[in-house]
């Protein structure tokens, strides 16, 4: 048997069971109404999900390009200090950070699809519970036994068949929101780690070690106005002590010192 | 012949067209057997292009059994075999 029969006998099969067959047709119709009700509230929740999935995706992607600019910033601070060492492993994280988005693309391309399909499946759903609506009524109003045989039957096994299309669209799409979930939840746990922007060192080692580049200079520069505070304040204690230590030195001796040093002169000029 | 694309509607299609459809399914089998995911989606493409083509599709309020149901467009191999379930690839 090919596989388009056996495909069809096997789904025509399940979708059968989705419904209960009561012994009375028109209790019949009534029911498969009410599971059509309750799977068009079913549809609608499960595009909420693939909806919830997708926004999030696109929480984490915005996450990510932040994180992408930020390294790309600080790789040209590093260049910017000739730090080629730090501007790499920037640039290493950025290529990581990168290859993230591209899967996430993928994976939110495929959930917008899905979410497309899906509400065009509760469309479809939509427009025959409510033509199931007026039929039945109309088919319970005229209810004979022959039709009972043909007609009802043919409605429930059409509805049926329906919600059995549906329920194969929502399993699909509750698989991939499973696996989307685990993958978010995985990268969650991968950017709050700092494992993702961080192949060898943590990001604030990075930045740190960056600042440190610019601080450097800065840090240089107060350490040589205070050294300078210092040796200038050493050499203005040596100019005050100069003329007890060193009596000779005409040229820089102090006023009252020549005059000292002048006296024994005179004395023994006289 | 009523023809169901899963996951997207219903088609009328002429029962003369059903020889051509067979003829496809044979690829489709064939692909399905050989396990190739690629000749798979090629198979099934060709086997709903003609569906689509041959067929008028039904609107969305009608209401009524099919008499072939097909894997939807973007079928995997294995989520074909999931549907067949137990009775596997090959009947017994």
């Amino acid at each position: 048997m090919g596989l388009m029969r056996r495909f069809s006998n096997i789904f025509k099969a399940k979708a059968s069971k989705t419904l209960d067959k009561y012994e009375d047709p028109r209790e019949t119709l009534d029911y498969s109404y009410e599971r059509t009700l309750e799977m068009l509230q079913k549809m609608r929740r499960a595009v909420a999900d693939v909806a919830t999935s997708r926004k999030r995706i696109e929480l984490q992607a915005q996450q990510l390009q932040r994180s992408a600019a930020k390294l790309e910033g600080q790789a040209k601070q590093a260049v910017s200090q000739d730090r080629e060492d730090l501007a790499r492993e920037a640039l290493t994280r950025r290529q990581a950070i990168a290859s993230q988005l591209t899967d996430l693309q993928a994976q939110h391309d495929q959930l917008k699809s899905e979410e497309a399909r899906m509400v065009e499946a509760s469309q479809r759903l939509q427009a025959k519970v409510d033509s199931f609506r007026i039929r039945k009524e109309t088919m319970k109003a005229n209810y004979t036994a022959a039709e009972a045989q043909t007609k009802v039957n043919e409605a429930i096994s059409g509805i049926g068949e329906e919600m059995g299309d549906v329920g194969l669209a929502m399993q699909r799409a509750e698989d991939k929101v499973a696996q989307m979930q685990a993958r978010s939840g995985a990268l969650d746990e991968l950017m709050a780690s700092g494992a993702l922007d961080d192949a060898s060192m943590s990001s604030d080692r990075l930045q740190a070690e960056l600042d440190r580049g610019f601080a450097e200079p800065a840090v240089e520069a107060e350490l040589s106005r205070l050294k300078g505070e210092l040796t200038g304040g050493s050499t203005t204690a040596k100019q005050l002590d100069a003329p007890a230590d060193d009596a000779e030195a005409p040229a820089e001796a102090p006023a009252p010192a020549p005059a000292k040093a002048e006296a024994p002169v005179e004395e023994e000029r006289r | 012949m009523i023809v169901r694309i899963s996951g997207e509607g219903q088609f009328d299609v002429p029962d003369g067209h059903l020889d051509e459809l067979n003829r496809l399914d044979d690829d489709l089998t064939k692909a399905v057997d050989s396990g190739d995911d690629a000749q798979f989606t090629s198979a099934l493409e060709a086997l709903l292009v003609s569906v689509r083509t041959a067929g008028a599709e039904l609107p969305a309020d009608w209401i009524g059994p099919s008499d072939l149901v097909l894997p939807s467009p973007d079928s995997t191999i294995h989520e074909v075999r999931e549907v067949l379930g137990d009775e596997g690839l090959i009947p017994g």
